[in-house]
């Protein structure tokens, strides 16, 4: 396909969330493990943005921490720029560091509440040994500049920002390095509406002004909406679809897809009248056999509860259902 | 978007919450007062100490028992507190003494610290066995009272160095086993408060652009390790100056002929009911008066370091 | 007109630091009539949770109401000594916070949180109680409540705690139930649940709902008024179709036209330049006027009361003012 950044297949990682030795000797108890993510592949292309959207327990956190390094996979493959990094290969993973870079979710517990924003945004330079001396001083002038702060931000303390501003300091941070790829964990879900609107526009016209490709992490539909170009939904640690990011809403393939969309509060007040939502979230270390949704999809069959649906072709991009087929003449009926 | 121009640094500290609360709190004002009055007398004692008390011959010990203010039968000299039974100066060896068991609590905390703070570290960010077997070592330790364990460390110490070295090195040796008896309390905060730190995104940022572990914990975590450190630190000074002179009370610790403080209280509780009040009560007041204002100040740092209670 | 359930009028908090006094309710003034939903809407620092706390009695000191009055059914309850509001709280007015975590007590099953509240406000016996506490679970969609009742919280998910609170919160059969981001911390799939077995249990019920969130969808769906504040201030108040759809105040509009939403087709996002004034630095006349678009010389030197722009719908602007005397 066209330039491919990213390549993650069969991505799988399990946590051991077992009582201590101890205890499960005297309880004769099993080890139990965890499936945050299991077997997901998908592709992000080069200048594109591509979000993961998923509630909690679908394992979307674990994915970004792992094609960033922070985790190690329990099985599968992550393909960066062409190197294939993992803990087998160190130096794949050094020479692709400098070219990705993270933003957080929490505004205030993402910078070190003791070190200066002048250090903070400089780290990366320093680190990667890009710059040194007064050439660094002037470049985290510059980069305040771009992200809407000033210069003279540069020896103040992150208490003395916003929330919103701490936001844009990440964001200076994540470019001092000029990497391509930036991987944002829900960036925006921790600030005010109206705030929130300011970054995401920041976001895309740097993503114009540098021509950078971001994995997007949210479990906010709309902002997922006016963000990426294509989407992949994750329920229970599964990727359920993929699809341009515009059809995904107006054809939805998957029944968790729809009642995700069912779920979004209606701002038009259109009267549209919403599905109850049903059931909730099953516990990640018990998931229900087959595939995931059974208990809560209005149009399971008995194959759904024994079989793991793989990802088919669809019209909008892929989803794991056995009934993609039939989901349109039986949603419609 | 900010015209105002940051103020100046010294300004910044003035005008900080912590120096805000110092300046609102009257107890912490005093020990502070009392604390740096002890401190500098210590540290300028060979300036303003009437005698040398640590100088074998300008010992008269015609001049022993002398009581305050009132000129010797013998030798008419006067001492403004009196003098113990060997003649010295009770208020020089005050002033010596305290030089001493400020030396000794000030280096043994340090010592303490430092050792703790890297256990700390490592058991926090590390996990896994290295916690483990640093707290299983903590553990053991502090079932054993700290003052045992001196008093072990000085035993062993005795056995390795020769006499004639043991009284230039018994300062050492009393630093060493003071710290090592108290490193387990900062080992565990900061196990703590790392542990608290690790999963902060602010590290994790610092690990995706790879930046090596040692760097981060030095770096990163260890700033934002050091609020209640700091707090421990100061009423472990407290503790250590008084482990100090309770070694030295069961004269273990500083050599007779450089008593500290402790020592003369050993002295003086000898002579208490013979009449010889001075050479216990003064030695007495000084270190109660030393020990409190620093636990004080240490009670005023934990609250003033207390996010609820800004 | 029926007599409002809470009235709320110029109530003014303060909070006093060492660098001055901070205002963060200046002047707010609103009614809640029984059995409706009123939605608070506004950001962070805008002052919604503050007018929570304040009109139940859980302002933490040194902060204070300084002036103002707030009603409960015709009667004075800002004012009121420790002992009574205790006996207010809960009994005429239930509180749903936002982290169910932290509002159930770990150590206590929920019957025993349930029982004991229950037998607080209302006379029952300990059998009685407990019938009426697996009535209420029953309502709220916990299943098997007869037997979950004696679970401990840290048995239920997220949402089922959720759902327990509320039901907490209704078991003394309060007049009004203030509801601080009861959604917040939820998934997605989950909050629409929530909110709609909040709405019609309180419904039943006859309760007041004082629903107080950042949420803008979660009012769409739940509320019939909402009131916007800004800065410690009430920017807008109205029915909610009205205030979403036909917003009169600058801050409204831009905050509505700055959400994404499942249909609009733009490429940037409406922004509201700058950010909510800190409240140590409101500027004078409208707290808004450093960020409006449409702010003229009277924004900069007066501060504009709540002005009528339709029978129940108002906005603190001056734009309103100019644009009847133009109709008129």
């Amino acid at each position: 396909m066209t330039d491919s950044f990213l390549k993650v297949e069969g991505l799988t990682r399990h946590f051991d969330v077992s009582k201590p030795w101890l205890n499960r000797v005297i309880e004769r108890e099993e080890k139990s493990f965890l499936t945050a993510t299991d077997a997901v592949s998908f592709e992000i292309r080069k200048g594109e943005t591509f979000a993961l959207v998923g509630e909690s327990g679908s394992g979307k956190s674990t994915i970004a921490k792992m094609i960033v390094g922070l985790l190690a996979p329990s099985g599968g493959t992550i393909e960066i720029a062409g190197h294939r990094i993992g803990p087998d290969h160190p130096e794949a993973i050094r020479a692709v560091r400098q070219r990705m870079q993270m933003i957080f979710q929490d505004p205030f517990a993402s910078l070190n509440p003791r070190w200066r924003v002048g250090d903070i945004i400089a780290e990366p330079m320093r680190t990667f040994g890009l710059l040194s001396g007064s050439d660094v001083t002037k470049e985290v002038a510059r980069l305040l500049e771009v992200v809407g702060l000033s210069a003279s931000d540069q020896g103040k303390f992150p208490h003395e920002f916003s929330g919103g501003q701490r936001q844009r300091i990440a964001i200076a941070r994540a470019l001092s390095s000029k990497p391509e790829f930036i991987v944002c964990d829900e960036p925006t879900s921790a600030l005010d509406v109206s705030v929130q609107a300011q970054i995401l526009n920041l976001m895309r016209d740097l993503q114009d002004e540098f021509g950078l490709t971001y994995l997007l992490i949210s479990h906010d539909l709309s902002v997922v909406r006016h963000m990426a170009n294509r989407i992949g939904v994750l329920y229970l640690g599964r990727l359920v679809e993929v699809a341009d990011s515009k059809r995904l809403f107006t054809e939805p393939q998957h029944p968790y897809t729809r009642m995700l969309l069912d779920a979004v509060p209606d701002l038009a007040l259109s009267g549209r009248r919403r599905k109850p939502v049903t059931g909730e979230i099953p516990n990640p270390i018990n998931p229900p056999s087959g595939c995931a949704f059974h208990p809560r999809c209005p149009i399971a069959v008995d194959r759904c509860k024994v079989e793991i649906p793989a990802q088919r072709a669809t019209p909008t991009g892929t989803a794991a259902c056995h009934l993609v087929d039939d989901v349109e003449k039986v949603s419609a009926g | 978007m900010s015209e105002t121009k940051t103020p100046g640094r010294l300004y910044r500290m003035w005008d900080s919450d912590i120096a805000y609360s110092f300046r609102k709190s009257p107890l912490a004002i005093v020990s502070g007062i009392v604390a740096l009055v002890i401190v500098l007398a210590a540290v300028f004692a060979p300036w303003i100490a009437p005698t040398n008390p640590y100088d074998p011959s300008s010992l008269n010990l015609m001049d022993g028992f002398s009581r305050p203010m009132e000129p010797n039968a013998f030798t008419g000299n006067t001492f403004l507190l009196g003098a113990d039974n060997q003649g010295r100066d009770v208020l020089s060896t005050i002033l010596y003494g305290a030089r001493i068991s400020l030396f000794v609590g000030f280096s043994a905390v340090l010592f303490a610290m430092i050792l703790g703070i890297t256990a700390g570290l490592l058991a926090g960010y590390r996990g896994g066995w290295v916690d483990a077997l640093l707290m299983r070592i903590a553990d053991v330790q502090l079932s054993f009272p700290s003052i045992l364990i001196a008093l072990l460390i000085f035993g062993v110490a005795r056995g390795f160095i020769p006499p004639s070295q043991r009284e230039t090195m018994a300062i050492w040796v009393l630093i060493i086993a003071i710290g090592l008896s108290d490193w387990v309390q900062f080992a565990r905060v900061v196990r703590g408060a790392t542990m608290v730190e690790k999963g902060k995104e602010y590290v994790q940022a610092a690990r995706v652009i790879g930046v090596h572990p040692v760097r981060i914990l030095l770096r990163h975590i260890l700033p934002n390790v050091m609020g209640p450190v700091l707090v421990i630190g100061t009423i472990g000074l407290a503790l250590a100056i008084i482990a100090e002179a309770t070694l030295s009370f069961l004269g273990v610790g500083v050599p007779p002929t450089q008593p500290s403080l402790g020592t003369l209280i050993r002295i003086g509780q000898q002579y208490l009911f013979s009449g010889e009040w001075w050479i216990l009560l003064f030695p007495a007041m000084t270190l109660l008066a030393l020990a409190l204002a620093v636990n004080l100040l240490g009670d005023w740092l934990r609250d003033a370091l207390n996010p609820r209670l800004r | 007109m029926t007599e409002p359930l809470l009235s709320v009028r110029d109530l003014v908090v303060e909070f006093p630091t060492r660098r001055g006094v901070l205002r963060a309710l200046d002047g707010v003034s609103f009614d809640i009539a029984p059995g409706e939903v009123l939605g608070m809407v506004g950001e962070s620092g805008a002052g919604k949770s503050i007018t929570g706390a304040a009109i139940i009695g859980l302002i933490e000191p040194p902060g204070r109401i300084v002036s103002g009055e707030v009603r409960l059914a015709g009667e004075r309850i800002d004012n009121l000594p420790p002992e009574a509001m205790r006996r207010i709280r809960g009994k005429r007015i239930g509180m749903v916070f936002q982290d169910p975590l932290t509002s159930l007590n770990p150590l206590y099953t929920v019957a025993r949180q349930l029982v004991e509240t229950i037998r607080a406000h209302l006379d029952m016996s300990e059998k009685e109680a407990r019938a009426h506490a697996v009535g209420l679970l029953d309502r709220v969609g916990i299943p098997a409540a007869a037997r979950r009742i004696d679970d401990y919280p840290h048995h239920f998910s997220g949402g089922m705690r959720q759902r327990v609170v509320i039901a907490l919160a209704l078991a003394a059969e309060p007049e009004l139930v203030i509801a601080d981001e009861p959604t917040t911390a939820l998934d997605v799939s989950v909050q629409s649940q929530i909110i709609d077995v909040l709405k019609e249990i309180c419904a039943e019920r006859g309760a007041a709902v004082m629903l107080i969130t950042h949420d803008m969808g979660v009012i769409a769906e739940t509320a019939d008024r909402v009131a916007v504040l800004y800065a410690g201030r009430m920017a807008e108040i109205g029915p909610v179709s009205d205030v979403i759809l036909k917003a009169r105040h600058p801050y409204t509009s831009g905050l509505m036209a700055s959400i994404p939403t499942l249909v609009q087709n733009t490429d940037r996002l409406v922004q509201i330049p700058g950010t909510m004034p800190r409240l140590n630095a409101i500027p004078s006349g409208c707290a808004f006027n450093l960020r409006c678009e449409h702010a003229f010389d009277k924004c900069m030197t007066d501060r504009p009361p709540l002005l009528d722009v339709a029978p129940r719908h108002a906005a603190a602007c001056w734009l309103v003012e100019e644009e009847t005397q133009n109709d008129g």
